[in-house]
């Protein structure tokens, strides 16, 4: 019999402690098929984060670094210019890149660190229960924006893809979302070609994955996923906002 | 190479100098008076010996990425004075609690807040009681020459990897500043353990992860026995202090860094009037040399301690010394006009024998 279906290696073969519907799986998978894809697991780094994607290194056959809150980046940064051989990413929620580490991810992206940053956002704080993000949308009500967002008081959200594919040392940039077959392999594509940009030591690749919290969001699984297409995309538009192939 | 031909250099200088004999690989660095020297110095001099040198946006992306460097298992360092090393403070506790190496120069300056460029001491306590959330320790080395500045680099480079902890070169404005004439040491030649806890990329073969986050039942309460352990066994093996004319001494003044200075010319006043009068200096701050204040204190019970504070080291000899013994203190705060002069301390003294 041919099998059509496996786990990809670079994934270890456990339990997530991801809630049900949550979207993290769908994209630790994607990361792990662009490793496979290229052989590279063995050589790769990852930089973990804090909020739910802190476990990285539970799912993942590869060595990590846990990073402070918002610091993937600047850890990243130390990672890969000490080993520059090796691949190196991050792996950061909305309130940890968009919020506490603003500098760390602007930054890098401007010295044009050659390191691959998978954003997720879901727009709101995952593990600390449900707060108010940099990403949270107007009107969305959250534990710390009972009344929802208040655009004259807390901001309009944050469209990082859009921000850093202004910086010069960012080679690619992209948005997708992980909410319907269609969209998965879009995804699929984009991560490969963020890891392909760093294979050829070209600039960061930032991809921003728009992603489900079902729990948070105080939908079931499937609602929290329609919710992804109906009321986040129209938002955040997905797309290819950077594509330089000459850095 | 280093040769052993004199150099005149800040101490400043000598820091980098030392940083790039003991083969640092990677500097991240904010400039700040008064240490901005050893940026300076390390964006000219690193590069050239293959390393890396990032001036950085901020002391907070700095330390990290001394984490990410140092967590690949090279040595890396960074540098700041007061303002710069509160920031750090958060990088340092996760160095400390994923038991990474790395060096931290502080050349201090006076505050708090944006205080000043003068010489202090004031952030003993900062450096030496776990500066960050969560309770650790760092080693932390006084200098009190710009020879020392050198030396003792080396020397943090070498305690920090064979112990698996971040270490602190504590000095300040004045050491900092000033030139000295030092012998450029090569490298000591130490047995140090391998880091095969570093993350290289499995290669196919075992999981390396850096990490401080511990969440099962009594793993966390077992990382704090485990750092305990590894504190009193630095204690045991790596307290280093100075003595000078104490074999007689009635009165043991004692001091750090750049006060140490200070402090010496006052006690040789004293010995030239017939006082006996003699000079503790602790050089490591973090293990505090407790045995060699216990043991001094069973024979002399008068002590002084100076600092430019109102008084921090003070708490450490207190504790350290036998209980019968007297510690008195004199002190300066830090600030502009506020360094003792040695007459001023030899004043001290001779209020005291």
């Amino acid at each position: 019999m041919k099998q059509v279906f496996a786990k990809p290696v670079s994934l270890k073969d456990v339990q997530t402690h991801f809630c049900p519907g949550c979207h993290h799986g769908s994209i630790h998978r994607l990361v792990a098929e662009a490793l496979d894809q290229f052989g590279i697991a063995g050589q790769t780094i990852g930089c973990a984060s804090v909020g739910c994607s802190v476990f990285l290194y539970g799912y993942f056959n590869i060595d990590v670094v846990e990073s402070p809150h918002g610091r993937a980046p600047a850890v990243a940064t130390g990672v890969k210019r000490a080993r520059p051989d090796r691949i190196v990413f991050t792996y950061q929620g909305d309130g940890d890149l968009a919020a506490i580490g603003t500098s760390e991810i602007i930054h890098a992206a401007n010295r044009g660190e050659k390191i691959t940053v998978i954003f997720v956002n879901n727009t709101t704080y995952g593990m600390t229960g449900g707060q108010m993000a940099p990403t949270t949308m107007p009107g969305q009500k959250t534990s710390t924006s009972p009344y929802g967002r208040d655009i004259a008081n807390d901001g309009r959200p944050f469209k990082m893809a859009e921000l850093l594919s202004n910086l010069d040392g960012v080679a690619y940039a992209a948005r997708v979302a992980v909410n319907s077959p269609k969209n998965v392999l879009q995804a699929k594509k984009v991560i490969m070609n963020a890891f392909q940009y760093q294979v050829e030591g070209k600039g960061l690749s930032f991809i921003e994955v728009l992603a489900a919290c079902p729990t948070n969001w105080g939908m079931n699984a499937l609602k929290a996923n329609e919710r992804v297409g109906s009321e986040m995309i129209p938002y955040f538009p997905l797309g290819v906002f950077k594509n330089n192939e000459n850095l | 190479m280093s040769t052993l031909q004199k150099k005149f250099v800040k101490g400043n200088e000598a820091v980098a100098m030392a940083a790039i004999e003991a083969g640092v690989r990677c500097y991240f660095g904010y400039p700040i008076t008064p240490q901005s020297d050893i940026p300076e110095y390390l964006s000219r001099e690193l590069p050239k010996t293959g390393g890396t040198f990032i001036q950085v946006e901020s002391e907070i992306g700095a330390i990290n990425m001394v984490l990410g460097a140092s967590a690949t298992g090279v040595r890396a360092m960074t540098s700041s004075s007061g303002p710069g090393i509160s920031l750090k403070q958060e990088g340092i506790s996760y160095m400390a609690g994923s038991e990474l190496p790395g060096v931290i120069v502080d050349i201090m300056r006076s505050g708090p807040g944006l205080g000043g460029i003068d010489a202090s001491q004031a952030d003993y306590h900062q450096a030496t009681k776990g500066g960050g959330h969560g309770g650790y320790r760092i080693i932390v080395l006084a200098p009190n020459s710009v020879q020392e500045m050198y030396d003792l680099t080396m020397l943090a480079f070498d305690l920090s990897d064979q112990y698996r902890m971040p270490a602190m070169v504590l000095a300040d404005s004045v050491l900092g500043q000033m030139k000295e004439s030092i012998v450029p040491n090569p490298r000591p030649q130490v047995a140090l353990p391998d880091k095969d806890w570093a993350v290289r990329g499995t290669g196919g073969g075992q999981q390396h992860v850096v990490k401080s986050l511990y969440l099962g039942d009594g793993e966390m309460e077992t990382f704090h026995w485990k750092m305990h352990a590894r504190y009193q066994e630095l204690a045991d093996k790596e307290s280093r202090w100075e003595e000078y004319q104490t074999a007689d001494a009635e009165l043991v003044v004692t001091a750090f860094g750049a006060t140490s200075r200070i402090a010496r010319t006052a006690v040789e006043m004293a010995r030239a009037q017939g006082h006996k009068v003699g000079l503790l200096r602790p050089i490591t701050l973090f293990p505090f040399p407790k045995k060699a204040y216990a043991e001094l204190s069973d024979r002399c019970k008068n002590w002084l301690t100076v600092e430019l504070s109102t008084g921090q080291m003070v708490d450490d000899v207190r504790l350290s010394v036998a209980r019968d013994a007297e510690v008195d203190f004199y002190g300066r705060p830090p600030g502009a006009g506020s360094l003792p002069t040695p007459e001023e301390l030899f004043e001290q003294i001779k209020k005291r024998v």
